[in-house]
């Protein structure tokens, strides 16, 4: 019985990234990629992969070292941590996945100052152990992810007539660029976190 | 918690803060080697298919940088060459007037300074308007094939130039030109002449 409890809670934990703590959707963190790399469905995704990666290894890391960290210095520490897991995902898309590096550019460094990274190390992988820690990283980044395909997505089918880059109107023609630019990410986000909060009301 | 956290002293902050650096530091420095080599064949990869695709039929290329006149940096020439003779030459040039700062494209030429292709490298141009520079998007920079500087006027029609700006994105397109002719100058400077 205790076992079953433990086990749905970890599912519980998992869970609430997608909908019920969703980083963009609830807590609105993380704006800065989100609205920023969301041209197209398959930069949202390697953006929301990239930052589940950072977010479950500097999840794991400190809720491993947490004991070691006296209380003081325990932000640049968390920043240090998170910063290498950041520069390890920069040397490694650079060098196994040019393309998309090219499209993302600046912005996976800035994963650094994700406010859903420290802010998952500091109210969460700093009180709890390390399993739980995983896991909670690990729901937030996919949930994180599903929050950028989705934004990325709508606003490419919009915008540019397309879905992860493959083109469903006339190859000639035009979306309806506006949601391309950064005023089209405001307006579908907008949109979105209605959408989401109304969800949220009835279940 | 179970786990005493140990005391917020000096002696505590600094060591413990400088172990976590340390060992931060000597991971990035494994990751970095172990990854040198890669990003760098892959960035020379992406050169190399560039070059074949604005340059036509040769088997050897001969690197050669120059500065240019008007420019913050250098230029790189790739002087193509088919047995020994010469062929054409890539020229790897930027601009700094695109929309969003700058970008580098790669121009080829034949031996007698004609167009024979353009590629994009890198941009920061917006998607849906100045990225149609970009061959994959739209057909826009295959009118530059077949044109030679010297008679054609590398500047968009509302400048008085003889190019066809992209609808909406006036701006990369004037830095398109700017980037082609600073490949141009670069590539008469050097004068298919060959260099050390």
């Amino acid at each position: 019985m205790e076992e079953k409890n433990m086990n749905n809670n970890q599912i519980k934990n998992f869970l609430k990234g997608f909908i019920k703590e969703n980083p963009v959707f609830v807590l609105l963190l993380g704006m800065c990629p989100t609205l920023g790399v969301t041209s197209s469905a398959i930069n949202g995704l390697g953006m929301g992969l990239a930052t589940t990666f950072v977010l479950f290894m500097s999840n794991v890391f400190i809720s491993a070292i947490k004991g070691f960290i006296p209380d003081k210095v325990r932000i640049p520490s968390f920043i240090v941590v998170i910063a290498s897991f950041v520069t390890i995902v920069d040397l490694l898309m650079q060098a196994y996945t040019p393309a998309l590096y090219l499209q993302l550019g600046i912005f996976i460094p800035l994963i650094v100052v994700n406010c859903i990274v420290l802010g998952r190390a500091e109210a969460f992988a700093a009180k709890n152990n390390v399993w739980s820690s995983a896991i909670d990283g690990f729901g937030m980044g996919l949930g994180f992810t599903f929050a950028l395909v989705v934004l990325g997505s709508i606003r490419e089918m919009l915008g540019s007539g397309a879905i992860f880059g493959y083109k469903f109107i006339n190859p000639d023609a035009d979306g309806i660029l506006v949601f391309v630019l950064a005023p089209g990410a405001f307006i579908t986000l907008g949109y979105l976190i209605a959408i989401i909060n109304k969800i949220r009301k009835t279940v | 918690m179970a786990s005493k956290k140990p005391e917020s002293n000096f002696v505590n902050m600094v060591f413990r803060l400088l172990l976590i650096v340390s060992i931060s530091g000597l991971a990035l420095g494994y990751v970095y080697t172990q990854t040198y080599e890669v990003i760098e064949a892959a960035n020379a990869e992406k050169i190399k298919s560039a070059i074949r695709e604005v340059v036509k039929g040769f088997d050897k290329t001969e690197t050669i940088r120059i500065m240019p006149t008007d420019g913050t940096d250098s230029i790189t020439l790739y002087r193509a060459t088919s047995n020994g003779k010469w062929v054409g030459t890539a020229v790897e040039t930027y601009t700094d007037k695109g929309f969003s700062g700058r970008f580098s494209i790669m121009v080829g030429f034949d031996t007698l300074g004609t167009i024979t292709n353009t590629m994009v490298l890198s941009h920061k141009e917006t998607p849906g308007l100045g990225d149609k520079m970009d061959i994959s998007k739209s057909k826009w920079s295959l009118q530059f094939i077949g044109k030679n500087p010297e008679t054609t006027k590398l500047k968009v029609k509302k400048d008085g130039g003889d190019v066809d700006a992209i609808t909406a994105a006036t701006i990369s397109s004037r830095a398109f030109c700017d980037a082609t002719q600073r490949a141009y100058d670069s590539f008469k400077q050097n004068g298919g002449k060959k260099h050390e």
